[in-house]
């Protein structure tokens, strides 16, 4: 026999009388109660937020969490100067509307004064760790809020939902904190700072779902739309100022959308119908390909590509 | 390019079982490579429709590599479970993996624990938010010490659901006595332990071969003499821990902290129509119902360290510009009091009359979880709800034989050490016995000089604390 915390077990009332909570239910309150925590133990938290669909809910789930009040903390956005104009503009709308600070880190400031180079290949999502943490320190935050999902790749299947960051903002998976029950640890000694992933146990259909329950605005590119596009790295991209096509690269119209929409030069889009967000929902529970293999040529680099830029500070 | 979709498949399936109603469930996975473990959740995965082609198309090209031949079109389920780089050039697991999938009927968190090393502090982290556990035994091997080891920590963590999953069933011909010998085996170490005979948790026994598939998804014809549900059936039915305490009759609030925004009201709360005058005096309390529920209208007791409780009736519960009538756990809502208490986070709020009188003396199992051995006198920070208190470590009473479920004499605990020590606290923390109260009863303690979390505690009833005495307010 145990000696064990042995006694006699409460008394549960009737099983059948209380409301059964949905999992998004579920999701949203973990979410909420993760924000609040971090929020009041945190003396200058930031989120991270790009006009991306995870960072959207994220806020939508802070303006939940403080309601009546205002959001208790400004937005960040690190700026490849490669983003989608419109993705911007919904940005700018966005941060008005709830009455934000907006904070920007801009890569193209570093490229301009020679503290980043531009890659071979043009792609500028692997160069924005370095204006993320000098914003970081710069204006001293001390967490800062990120969509990261556990079920985008394997490493991030690893994170935890408070993810202690050195003074180079490295992450060291074999030297994580323990988790356990809903008790946050986010003590943090000087120049060290957390990352914070509210939605970590949220999958890409739950974000959908939830943006379709919410009657979440999103930026259009989300949605099925017409856009001249060649073919690159077997995926559609947009031809823009960034990323042009090269000469053997044909040209054509097609019905497209964007799953993630991130830097224009390494963002690829996916033929696509689904012009609601009612259709979308049913395209992703349908469909048999991850959002990040589909659509992100960087992570294409190598199968440890997410793990390695972890390590490095990114998001 | 384009994405494979058969959007009528999906369209259909989301309107027969409309995923709004599904209910999510957490579970977690004990045992070691060699019981099949990895090939059991990629099995979970991939019947479940989880996996997806891409990532199916990258195992299936590495399988070819190894010159794998397995039964389940040659591709390694193993594989799907594979982790960081880091991990498969040391060979190693470093880290409990959460995944993801879903049936029509729920969604599903699963917590894949590494079973060699550390298995103490994975299982014990993954078990805390568990409702239930998936234990691994080989067949041809049946109740292991580290079986006893297993389900030792369970015990002691309340999981509500412990399931042994009986693998490798198809390397012992799918024999029935094989399986019984061992499910009497398993049956007998949960008597030992209380383990699924308390009242509070179950225990259950499901012959499976991972490789296969038998008894995983579907219920398998190789096994005709065993009649229950198979493990996804297991998993899709049992309540969540959250069902289960939401409909305890002991409401709990840590209150995170105060919603007062005063003059800076939300602009789009306002442009949507929000009445200005109504919420310029606005106090709430925000937090996450850990168990119980609780409705407009009930008498409850403000609990703050070093003060007397105090009693007031709840006006109001909202959610966003929702006013509720009712929350349950594990609900995040803001309550509003009819009376202007001083009530600042790290202040608890209960149904009223059923906790008990907050103290400084805390009686505690520890789950040890750092290579930094804990040692008496030692100074360390409790966490509990949301309040963070400083500690002295008073005493170590013993450890816990994980292989023989006796205490034996310690002063120290050390990594995946489980003891009993008593603190001494710096501010009375309302301390609930964790084996009725999973939330309320639980803590973490962290070192106060690089702020690392230490263990994993859980409040014991204080010596000689009877049941009737637990309720002095």
């Amino acid at each position: 026999m145990s000696t064990f915390l042995t006694e006699e077990p409460t008394q549960v009332t009737d099983a059948a009388v209380s409301t059964r909570l949905s999992s998004l239910d579920t999701l949203e309150s973990e979410a909420i109660h993760i924000i609040r925590e971090v929020v009041a133990e945190f003396e200058k938290p930031a989120l991270l937020f790009s006009g991306g669909k995870d960072s959207v809910v994220m806020l939508h789930l802070a303006t939940k969490a403080f309601w009546p009040g205002k959001v208790p903390f400004p937005v960040l956005h690190v700026d490849t100067g490669h983003n989608f104009p419109e993705v911007i503009d919904f940005r700018d709308r966005t941060v008005e509307r709830l009455g934000l600070k907006l904070v920007v880190g801009s890569v193209q400031e570093f490229i301009d004064r020679g503290e980043l180079a531009e890659r071979a290949d043009g792609t500028r999502n692997p160069l924005q760790t370095v204006p993320l943490l000098d914003a970081i320190q710069s204006n001293k935050f001390d967490a800062v809020f990120g969509g990261g999902r556990r079920d985008e790749d394997k490493a991030r299947a690893k994170e935890r939902i408070l993810s202690l960051r050195d003074e180079f903002g490295q992450w060291d998976p074999r030297n994580q904190r323990p988790e356990l029950w809903n008790l946050y640890n986010g003590r943090h000694t000087v120049g060290q700072h957390v990352r914070a992933f509210p939605i970590s146990n949220w999958t890409e259909l739950d974000v959908w779902r939830y943006i379709e329950r919410e009657n979440i605005e999103l930026p259009g590119l989300y949605y099925a739309h017409d856009r001249e596009v060649f073919a690159r790295d077997g995926m559609w991209r947009a031809v823009g100022e960034v990323s042009q096509p090269r000469p053997d690269e044909e040209v054509i119209t097609k019905t497209v959308r964007y799953r993630t929409v991130g830097d224009m030069s390494c963002t690829g889009a996916v033929e696509s119908a689904a012009a609601t967000v009612r259709d979308v929902v049913i395209e992703v529970a349908a469909s048999t390909i991850t959002e990040r293999g589909a659509t992100r040529a960087d992570d294409r680099i190598s199968e440890a590509a997410m793990e390695d830029r972890k390590k490095d500070g990114y998001f | 390019m384009s994405t494979e979709i058969d959007t009528a498949r999906a369209a259909a399936l989301l309107d027969e079982a409309p995923l709004a109603h599904a209910s999510l469930f957490r579970f977690a996975t004990a045992g070691s490579v060699d019981d099949g473990k990895s090939t059991l959740v990629g099995r979970l995965l991939h019947d479940s429709k989880a996996i997806l082609a891409d990532q199916l198309d990258a195992v299936a090209r590495t399988s070819a590599d190894r010159g794998f031949g397995g039964s389940a079109g040659g591709i390694d389920l193993a594989l799907l479970t594979d982790g960081l780089r880091a991990e498969r050039e040391q060979g190693i697991t470093i880290d409990v993996a959460y995944r993801y999938f879903a049936t029509d009927r729920r969604s599903f968190i699963l917590a894949d624990c590494p079973g060699h090393v550390q298995y103490t502090k994975n299982t014990v982290t993954g078990a805390s938010t568990a409702d239930a556990v998936v234990v691994l035994i080989d067949a041809r091997k049946g109740v292991l010490e580290q079986t006893r080891r297993h389900l030792s920590v369970l015990q002691l963590l309340r999981v509500a659901h412990v399931i042994v999953a009986v693998n490798k069933i198809d390397l012992v011909d799918f024999s029935e006595s094989v399986f019984r010998e061992i499910e009497a085996d398993v049956q007998k170490v949960g008597r030992e332990l209380g383990l699924g005979s308390d009242g509070i948790t179950d225990l259950l026994v499901v012959p499976v071969s991972a490789l296969d598939g038998d008894n995983v998804v579907e219920r398998s014809e190789r096994t005709p003499w065993y009649t229950g549900p198979a493990l996804l059936e297991v998993l899709e039915t049992l309540p969540a821990a959250d069902e289960l305490e939401s409909h305890l009759e002991s409401f709990r609030f840590p209150v995170q902290l105060v919603v007062r925004p005063q003059g800076a009201l939300a602009p789009d709360a306002i442009a949507g129509g929000l009445d200005v005058e109504k919420y310029r005096d606005y106090r709430a309390y925000a937090g996450q119902i850990t168990e119980g529920s609780v409705k407009v209208g009930d008498k409850v007791s403000v609990l703050t360290p070093g003060q007397a409780p105090r009693t007031t009736t709840v006006t109001g519960i909202d959610f966003a510009g929702a006013e509720l009538t009712e929350a349950v756990a594990p609900q995040s809502v803001a309550l509003r009091l009819a009376d202007e208490f001083d009530v600042a986070r790290g202040d608890t709020i209960a149904a009223a009359g059923t906790v008990r009188e907050a103290s400084a003396d805390l009686y505690a199992a520890l789950c040890w979880l750092s290579p930094k051995p804990l040692r008496e006198g030692a100074k360390v920070l409790v966490k509990h709800g949301t309040r963070t208190v400083q500690a002295l470590v008073r005493s170590v009473s013993g450890k816990l034989d994980l292989a023989t479920f006796k205490l034996e004499g310690a002063s120290s605990l050390e990594l995946n050490d489980i003891g009993h020590a008593q603190l001494r606290l710096a501010a009375p923390l309302p301390l609930e016995n964790y084996l009725h109260h999973r939330r309320t009863g639980a803590f973490l303690v962290i070192d106060p000089l690089d702020g690392n979390t230490l263990a994993a505690g859980l409040v014991n009833d204080h010596p000689g604390d009877h049941e009737d005495e637990r309720y002095s307010i």
